[in-house]
C-alpha cells in the first residue's frame, strides 16, 4: 500500500460505501447540542426514523447556558426551549444528556476530550464548526449542519466528498509568551480565512509537537477559521498520557492495546499532501486581531494597516468596512487601544492550562479601574472544579474578574453575556466578526496571557516584555 | 426536498467579501426550533437600525432590488459557523441560487440540502456580473442547472460547474437520508466488521455524572 497520510488512512477505515460523488463514511462519534439538534429531531420524527445508535451520540446544553444563578428558573423563553427539547429528544431517544447541572457540562469541544470520549483514528461530528478541535488527537472531526445532524442520527452515516491535504509544518521554538493561539492566529494571517477551504489541514512540525495537548486543540480549534473543516495533529505519547485514565477510556490491559492500535494512525513517512506551508516559531510574536475576520491579524506591536496599501479592490472595501465597524484609525498602534472588558474563555482557550496561564500573570494584581467588565468562564464543570482546586478562582476573584459556570458565555452571546453596542473587547475566543459577541461590538481575539495582561493595563500590552512563565 | 431545475430572478448584489453565517442569521435567532421563517431575520444586523427601522442604504432594503431571488456576492461565503440557519434563511427570503467566486465548505453543502443552488463563477465573471447588475435596474439572470449555465437578456451565457451526484439530486429533490437508507445493509455489515463501541469504556456506571447530577 502506497504512503498515506492520518487523514486518509482514516477516511479509508470509515469508508462504508464508496460512490462517485459523495461518499458514504461511518461516524463513530455524535456530539449534539441544544443550538442545532431540535430541527434535527423534528426531522427524524416527522419522517418516522429512529437514532440509529444513541450509545454513539451525546449531548450537551452549552451554547445558550446561563454561567451564574443555574439553580433559578430560565428567564430566556427562547433558551428553556432549547434545553426542554433537547431533554425531551435525548429522554425519548435514549442518548446520553450532560444537562445544565451536571458535573460533567461543559461546551461541548471541551468535554468530549475532557471525558475520553474523543479517541485517535476516530471520525467524530457535531452540528458546530469547531468540531475540528477533536483533530488535535489524531482525530477526524468537523462540523456538520442540521440537516447531516439529522443524517447522521438515522444513519450513524454521513454523505462526505474526500477533502485535499493541507500540510502546516511550524519549526522552531516559540518565543517566551507566544502561546499555540498566537500560532493558530500567525498561520490564519499566513493563509487567509478562506486558504484552507476545501482541505483537511495537518499540523506538524518540532513547534506543534511541542504544545501540549490543550494547545493543539487550541490549535486545530480554528482550522476552520482557516476555511479549512478539520485540522489534525498526529497521536503521540503526550496523547496516550493526556487520555489515560479519562472516564471512557478503556483500562489497563485494554488501555495498552489502545495505544498499539492509536499509533498507527499517524501519517506515513513519505506520504504526500496537496500543498504544504511552512512556518517558523521564531518568527511568531504574540497576536491581536484588528478587523472582522481572524485573518485580520497582526503582532501587538503593530498598527491598524492603512486601507490604501491592500491592491486588490474587494479585500481594500473589506479592510475599509471592518476598521469602520471597529471604529478604528489607520495607524494607531494596537497597544494604544483602551478597553471595555476582556473575556477569557471559549472552546479555544478555556481549558485549565489557559487559567492556568492567565492566572500567573494576574496573581496579586488588579484588573484596570477603566474596565467596564473581565470575565472567566470556565470550559468546563470539571475544568472550574479543579481550577477552584488549585485555587485558581481565588487569584481571579482578588484581582477584580468574575468566575462563572461553564459555557460558550460571551463567545456567542446568546445567554446574557453579550458585548454592548461599541465597546471594545480582548476575547480568547474564536471569531471576531460583526455582531459575534453582541450587535455593534467590537472583538480583538488574543492568547489568555495577552488577555490577562490587557485586563489589569486597560490596553493591550507587550506580554514579552512582562517576566512571566508562557509555557504550556 | 423542493428540485431546482431553472430559476429566472432579479439579482441582487451584495458587494462584500467573506459574508459569514453570523451575518447572514444572528445568533439571537438560533434559538428558535423549527426550520421555517428565518428570511425576516437574513442580514439582520445590516437590514435594520437599532429598533428594527430598515436601513435604507442596506442593498436589500433598496426599492430597486426588492423581489429578488438570486443573490450575487464576493468570495468565501458563508464562512464561520456551521449554522444551517443562514441556509433556511436565505431560501425562506426567496433566494433561490447564490453566485459568488467561492464559498465556506458547510454554507455550500448546507445550500444543496435546502433546494438552493450556489453557482461558482471565476472572479472575473463576477465582476462582470456586478457590473450589469449595477447597470441595468431590473437587472435578471437565468440560472439552469441541467445545462449548468447562466444567461440574462444581453445574450451573456456563462457555464458553471457542479458535482453531478450533487445536481442530480438538486434536480429530483431527492432526500439524503432516504438515499443513505438504501444502502442499510452495507452499513450494518460495516457495523459487525468495525465495532464503534470498541475503546469506549463503559463509563456510565461508574465515573460520569449524567443528567441532573446523578449518576446513571
Ligand atoms: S465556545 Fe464559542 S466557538 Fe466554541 S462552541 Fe461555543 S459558541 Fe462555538
Amino acid at each position: 500500500m502506497p504512503a498515506r497520510t492520518m487523514y486518509e488512512k482514516i477516511w479509508d477505515a470509515h469508508l462504508v460505501q464508496e460512490q462517485p460523488g459523495p461518499s458514504l463514511i461511518y461516524i463513530d462519534r455524535h456530539l449534539i447540542h441544544e443550538g442545532t439538534s431540535p430541527q434535527a429531531f423534528a426531522g427524524l420524527k416527522a419522517a418516522g426514523r429512529k437514532v440509529r445508535r444513541p450509545d454513539l451520540t451525546f449531548a450537551v446544553m452549552d451554547h445558550s447556558v446561563p454561567t451564574k444563578n443555574r439553580h433559578l428558573p430560565i428567564l430566556d423563553q427562547d433558551a428553556a426551549g432549547q434545553f426542554e427539547a433537547l431533554a425531551r429528544n435525548c429522554r425519548e431517544t435514549r442518548v446520553r444528556l450532560f444537562d445544565l447541572h451536571s458535573h460533567n457540562q461543559g461546551i461541548v469541544h471541551i468535554i468530549g476530550p475532557e471525558l475520553g470520549i474523543t479517541q485517535p483514528g476516530q471520525t467524530i461530528v457535531c452540528g458546530d464548526s469547531h468540531t475540528s478541535t477533536h483533530g488535535a488527537f489524531g482525530t477526524l472531526a468537523f462540523g456538520i449542519g442540521t440537516s447531516d445532524v439529522e443524517h447522521v442520527l438515522a444513519t450513524q452515516c454521513l454523505q462526505q466528498f474526500k477533502s485535499k491535504t493541507l500540510l502546516i509544518r511550524v519549526n522552531g521554538r516559540r518565543g517566551k509568551g507566544t502561546t499555540a493561539k498566537d500560532v493558530i492566529l500567525a498561520i490564519i494571517g499566513t493563509i487567509g480565512v478562506s486558504g484552507g477551504n476545501g482541505h483537511v489541514i495537518e499540523y506538524a512540525g518540532e513547534t506543534i509537537g511541542a504544545l501540549s495537548m490543550e494547545g493543539r486543540m487550541t490549535v486545530c480549534n480554528m482550522s476552520i477559521e482557516g476555511g479549512a473543516r478539520a485540522g489534525m495533529v498526529a497521536p503521540d505519547e503526550k496523547t496516550f498520557a493526556y487520555l489515560e485514565g479519562r472516564p471512557f477510556v478503556p483500562r489497563g490491559q485494554d488501555f495498552q492495546e489502545a495505544v498499539e492500535r492509536w499509533k498507527t494512525w499517524a501519517s506515513d513517512p513519505g506520504a504526500t499532501y496537496d500543498r504544504v506551508v511552512e512556518l517558523r516559531a521564531e518568527a511568531i510574536a504574540p497576536q491581536v486581531t484588528w478587523g472582522t475576520n481572524p485573518g485580520m491579524v497582526t503582532e501587538v506591536t503593530g498598527k491598524v494597516p492603512d486601507p490604501s496599501q491592500f491592491a486588490d479592490g474587494v479585500e481594500r472595501r473589506g479592510v475599509e468596512r471592518a476598521l469602520d465597524y471597529m471604529g478604528l484609525t489607520p495607524g494607531t498602534r494596537l497597544m494604544d487601544l483602551p478597553l471595555d472588558r476582556v473575556f477569557i474563555g471559549s472552546c479555544t482557550n478555556s481549558r485549565l492550562e489557559d487559567l492556568r496561564a492567565a492566572a500567573r500573570v494576574v496573581a496579586g494584581k488588579k484588573v484596570a479601574k477603566s474596565l467596564k467588565q473581565a470575565l472567566v468562564v470556565p470550559g468546563s464543570m470539571q475544568v472550574k472544579a479543579q481550577a477552584e482546586k488549585e485555587g485558581l478562582e481565588k487569584i481571579f476573584l482578588e484581582a477584580g474578574f468574575e468566575w462563572r459556570d461553564a459555557g460558550c458565555s460571551m463567545c456567542i452571546g446568546m445567554n446574557d453575556d453579550i458585548l454592548p453596542s461599541g465597546e471594545r473587547c480582548a476575547s480568547t475566543s474564536n471569531r471576531n466578526f460583526e455582531g459575534r459577541q453582541g450587535k455593534g461590538g467590537r472583538t480583538h481575539l488574543v492568547s489568555p496571557l495577552m488577555a490577562a495582561a490587557a485586563a489589569l493595563e486597560g490596553h493591550f500590552v507587550d506580554i514579552r516584555e512582562w517576566d512571566v512563565d508562557g509555557s504550556e | 426536498m423542493k428540485p431546482f431545475v431553472k430559476h429566472t430572478g432579479l439579482v441582487a448584489p451584495l458587494d462584500r467579501v467573506n459574508v459569514d453565517t453570523d451575518q447572514m442569521v444572528p445568533k439571537q435567532f438560533c434559538k428558535l426550533l423549527t426550520r421555517e421563517g428565518y428570511g425576516k431575520f437574513l442580514f439582520y444586523d445590516w437590514r435594520y437600525q437599532d429598533g428594527d427601522v430598515p436601513d435604507p442604504e442596506f442593498v436589500l432594503n433598496r426599492p430597486r432590488y426588492r423581489g429578488a431571488s438570486i443573490l450575487l456576492t464576493r468570495a468565501n461565503l458563508g464562512c464561520g459557523s456551521s449554522r444551517e440557519h443562514a441556509a433556511w434563511a436565505v431560501h425562506d427570503y426567496g433566494f433561490r441560487a447564490v453566485i459568488a467566486p467561492s464559498f465556506a465548505d458547510i454554507f455550500y453543502s448546507n445550500c444543496f440540502k435546502n433546494s438552493i443552488l450556489p453557482v461558482r463563477l471565476p472572479d472575473a465573471e463576477v465582476e462582470e456580473l456586478f457590473r450589469r447588475t449595477d447597470g441595468n435596474q431590473g437587472y435578471r439572470l437565468t440560472v439552469d442547472l441541467e445545462q449548468q449555465a447562466i444567461t440574462d437578456e444581453g445574450g451573456l451565457k456563462l457555464r458553471f460547474e457542479v458535482d453531478p451526484a450533487r445536481k442530480q439530486r438538486l434536480l429530483q429533490g431527492l432526500d439524503d437520508i432516504g438515499l443513505t437508507l438504501l444502502h442499510e445493509e452495507k452499513i450494518s455489515a460495516y457495523e459487525k466488521k468495525h465495532n464503534p463501541q470498541a475503546g469506549m469504556y463503559d463509563a456510565s456506571a461508574v465515573d460520569v455524572k449524567f443528567a441532573s447530577g446523578k449518576t446513571r
